[in-house]
């Protein structure tokens, strides 16, 4: 991609920097810009891999009995995907690669405030991820616990779970140190004249996101160590037979991995904000409530953790309180979607792929929440806890919402990162077969679940069979949308039309300098006087 | 540094804060002789937020900081509080 750019403008930070050439001078550079496409390209070879496992998974699911892989390869099989999707793909996400990108230009600054701390947390990032693919080979085979590496199960099977958690807790600190970046860059380096409240959306979703990621990470982190002392030592922190307690263990993971859902899908909303005014040329509706309900979501979400543990055996008091939080938190999401949409009407709406998978985003992330609220109530958790149906939420959740609003986001601030534009026509395509597959693959698992269909099973009775079938199909369907989307943006990014600095009239600072940006952003000291979605 | 100033804690301000300190830890070895319950917990929790609080503020310097930053290191901890007691609502009603 360097060097078919480099035509573009003189100047830009694809162009060599430095002393060294070529991928040398990428994997050496501190520039916020080159480190953020470091993490795309990395991001998306994982997601890559993660979603080659679904398709796997899918079509051993195709039909009933034992197809292609067996019962414990399908465990280490969504163990692994799991593990990829949400360590390495959903929580560095939208703040590793466009937080990285972006922030400090909307924010007027020339970086972040840590260049080469930041460079240092992509490094921690790739050793943590060679550690997860580690854990899959040699040993006593991948993983099966599942993602969430519950006790007692984590501390007796035998396969790799130490290699694993220990992947986990190697990224965790990638993640702490980018959070502790972008705190210290929004406080201290926003552009004169750019107070708190006029600072765009999406650094303010990356600020409550960060504080998140700095608070959050480091209990997960003693807790995965917890896990391996307990199976290299035998402690009996949690395993009942040495008298410890897997309740709490639940508790300490979810402290962190319910506010994780955060990390993921607050750049997520941040994204979707600057879209939507962007594409209807509208301000947007309601700033300030959706900064206080950035904040809310960040806050109330450290509360909500118990809502995974309705059925594992917790005190009713608890359960009823955690119900409630839940059912608050709700408030703060819907707010946002109130905002988004109040900011559509009566707008002049510019249809394009980009704001395509932004309406998807707010479809799907209703569904996902919406199904939330039967997870969080007390009598309907029994029910379908365990089941497709909290696959099929978490999937409209995390794919549905943060993929979505990712894909709508290499979209959107395509033609500012490689200074060419995407192609619109065959970008439609794509956004329409993803949509589609999407629908048929995981709607169809919301009955299933309702039906009794349980979670982590690799075969099924009869009667599942139509759900299944054409949930599979729905795979197949969703991954070849992916293959053209992905197509289209390397074809654009070698062959596209050049993109002007400010091809969709957005008012942010970063569609002020030229598409791409050269080194250091912006050419004089910025001074912010206007609000940020002025529109006239 | 921002403010230029250095702040020299005495040696005897220090020595105040490390007996202080050791005085604590004694309390939270003589409250496990003692059998209070779920009591004993809290006491040895409160015992370490004060321990936690001493080295913050003299040994670390946050007494010196800016406000802000006593207002985020004070939200921290306030967090971490509330998980807690959050997290013993399960243990004491269980
Ligand atoms: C083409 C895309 C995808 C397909 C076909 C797919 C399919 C699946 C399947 C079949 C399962 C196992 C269900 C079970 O047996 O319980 C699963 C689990 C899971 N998926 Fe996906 N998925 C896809 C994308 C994603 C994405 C983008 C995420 C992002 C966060 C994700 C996160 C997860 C998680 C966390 C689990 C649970 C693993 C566990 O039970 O420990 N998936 N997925
Ligand atoms: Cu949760």
């Amino acid at each position: 991609m360097t060097s078919n750019n480099s035509a573009l403008h003189p100047g830009s930070y694809l162009d060599q920097q430095g002393k060294y050439k070529g991928i040398l001078g990428w994997l050496t550079s501190t520039d916020h810009k080159r480190i953020g496409i470091l993490y795309l390209m990395c991001i998306l070879v994982f997601f890559l891999v993660g979603v080659t496992l679904g398709g796997v998974m899918k079509l051993e699911l195709l039909r009933p009995g034992e197809q292609y892989i067996d019962a414990q390869t399908y465990n280490g099989f969504f163990t692994v995907h799991g593990i990829i999707m949400i360590f390495m793909v959903v929580i560095p996400g939208l703040a590793a690669v466009f937080g990285n990108f972006f922030l400090p230009i909307m924010i007027g600054a020339k970086d972040v405030a840590f260049p080469r701390l930041n460079l240092f947390s992509w490094y921690i990032y790739i050793v943590g991820a060679a550690i997860a693919v580690l854990s899959q080979f040699g040993g006593k085979g991948a993983p099966d616990t599942g993602w969430t590496f519950y006790a007692p199960y984590s501390i007796d099977s035998n396969t790799n779970v130490t290699t694993a958690v220990l992947a986990a807790f190697v990224l965790g600190f990638s993640s702490i140190l980018t959070g502790l970046n972008f705190i210290v860059t929004i406080h201290r380096m926003r552009a004169k004249g750019m107070t708190w409240f006029k600072m765009p959306l999406f650094p303010w979703s990356l600020y409550a996101t960060a504080w998140i990621q700095v608070l959050a990470t480091p209990i997960v982190g003693i807790t995965l160590l917890m896990v391996i002392a307990e199976r290299t030592f035998r402690i009996g922190f949690f395993d009942p037979s040495l008298g410890g307690d897997p309740i709490l263990y639940q508790h300490l993971f979810w402290i962190y991995s319910h506010p994780a859902v955060y990390i993921m899908i607050l750049p997520a909303m941040g994204v979707i904000t600057e879209i939507i005014p962007t594409f209807c040329q509208r301000k947007v509706f309601g700033y300030q409530a959706i900064v206080l309900s950035s904040l809310a979501i960040a806050g109330v979400g450290y509360l909500v953790w118990g809502h995974h543990m309705f059925t594992s055996g917790m005190s009713d008091f608890s359960r009823m309180a955690f119900s409630f939080l839940t059912f608050i938190v709700a408030i703060p999401s819907a707010i946002k979607v109130f905002n988004w949409i109040a900011t559509m009407y009566k707008g002049s709406i510019k249809i394009n792929t980009t704001f395509l998978y932004s309406i998807s985003f707010i479809f799907q992330f209703m569904i996902g929440g919406l199904t939330g609220l039967t997870l969080g109530a007390l009598a309907t958790n029994v029910h379908v806890h365990d089941t497709y149906y909290v696959v099929a939420h978490f999937h409209y959740i995390v794919f549905g919402g943060m993929g979505f609003a990712f894909f709508a986001a290499i979209h959107y601030w395509f033609p500012k990162m490689f200074g060419r534009m995407y192609n619109e026509k065959l970008g439609k395509i794509g956004w329409a077969i993803v949509f589609s597959g999407f629908t048929l693959l995981y709607f169809p698992m919301f009955i299933l679940g309702l039906q009794g269909m349980p979670r982590r099973y690799f075969d099924y009775l009869p009667e599942y069979s139509g759900g299944h079938f054409i949930s599979s199909i729905g795979a197949f369907v969703l991954i070849t949308g992916i293959i053209i989307m992905v197509y289209n943006l390397f074809r654009s990014a070698k062959k596209g039309e050049l993109a002007p600095a400010n091809p969709w009239d957005g008012r942010t600072l970063e569609w002020t300098i030229p598409s791409p940006p050269p080194l250091e952003n912006f050419d004089n000291e910025v001074v912010v006087t206007e609000h940020p979605y002025d529109y006239k | 540094m921002q403010h230029g100033e250095v702040h020299i804690t005495s040696y005897r301000a220090h020595g105040v804060i490390l007996v202080l300190l050791l005085f604590l830890t004694a309390i939270t070895i003589t409250i496990t002789w003692v059998d209070a319950g779920s009591f004993s917990v809290g006491v040895a929790m409160l015992v370490a937020c004060v321990k936690a609080t001493l080295v913050l503020f003299y040994f670390m310097h946050l007494k010196f900081d800016a406000l802000v930053f006593k207002v985020f290191a004070g939200m921290v901890f306030f967090l971490l509080a509330v998980v807690f007691v959050v997290t013993f609502f399960d243990y004491l009603f269980r």
